[in-house]
């Protein structure tokens, strides 16, 4: 598996007001595959004893490469919503260092899209995070207030 | 965590709020506890910056899990001594509906106790108790008082 630890370049997910919030970005995405980071920041501690980051962040990471990996390939068939994430915790994130999300959607059935992801610093088989989650395709394409 | 230390050397809980304000992340989200004994909601300040869906708009799926998160944690500290934060090892969401751009409350129950890890349920809703948004199931390690130094 190849690992990419040199990322640097990406674009921030303006769009989306919490990825900007976080700063997270978009660094790759492939057909079925996203990879996404969240760049380490004070403000993102979740414990102010050992500085690491707060498990929340990752949850927010990996449900948004997630979402990237399924858009991938289901951009057709309008929104998609998170149905159920499940996040193991492998070891605390390390201060200071940048957080990365790999994400793979394996399955995509007529309504709903299977996905795997794992959260790293350098290496994807050193994992902090690994998660299973399935999105709901189709969902509401009006806004609020129109038929709900 | 020195504040929990110096508040169980007090032979007192925690002041949760207080807790929560010092954790930089739970001020980022814009997290606010309501104790009533021992009976203990969480509420998410809503915020343009929670949201994950400009569309519809909805909060962002991470923001919801994460303040579960935080409301497990929030619990186990009102119900074990520990001196320091319980870890979490595995949590499970389920999205119910998608949250609209308002407050949102959420509780927690500790399903079992066990002497390292306990099982925590946790329910967000908005507008109703009875219509929840999301719900979290997860497990986390602990560190009883007695063992902190072992």
């Amino acid at each position: 598996m190849s690992n990419f630890p040199d990322h640097t370049a990406g674009f921030i997910l303006q769009g989306i007001p919490h990825a900007a919030a976080l700063k997270l970005m978009i660094i790759d995405v492939k057909l079925g595959e996203a990879i996404c980071k969240v760049p380490y920041a004070e403000h993102l501690i979740g414990n102010p004893d050992t500085r690491v980051i707060h498990g929340g962040v990752i949850t927010a990471l990996l449900d948004n490469a997630c979402g990237a990996a399924v858009g991938s390939k289901t951009a057709l068939k309008g929104q998609i919503a998170t149905l159920d994430l499940r996040i193991d915790y492998m070891k605390p994130a390390t201060p200071d260092e940048d957080i990365f999300a790999f994400a793979e959607c394996y399955k995509v059935t007529k309504n709903i899209a299977f996905v795997r992801g794992v959260a790293y610093h350098t290496d994807r088989n050193d994992p902090i995070a690994t998660c299973v989650a399935s999105f709901m395709l189709g969902t509401a394409k009006s806004t609020r207030g129109e038929a709900r | 965590m020195e504040l929990i230390k110096r508040a169980l050397a007090e032979g007192r809980k925690p002041d949760l709020q207080a807790l929560v304000d010092a954790i930089p992340y739970c001020r980022f989200l814009g997290i606010d506890i309501d104790r009533k004994g021992t009976e203990l909601t969480t509420i998410l300040r809503f915020d343009k910056k929670l949201i994950g869906n400009p569309i519809l708009p909805a909060l962002h799926g991470g923001v919801v899990g994460a303040f579960l998160e935080v409301t497990a944690v929030i619990q186990l500290m009102l119900e074990i001594e520990s001196e320091d934060l319980p870890k979490p090892v595995d949590i499970s969401i389920d999205y119910l509906r998608s949250g609209k751009p308002v407050d949102t409350y959420a509780r927690a129950i500790i399903t079992k106790h066990g002497r390292r890890v306990c099982n925590v349920r946790a329910e967000a809703w908005q507008d109703e108790h009875t219509r929840p948004i999301a719900a979290l199931h997860g497990h986390f390690l602990i560190r009883p008082k007695d063992r902190a130094q072992t």
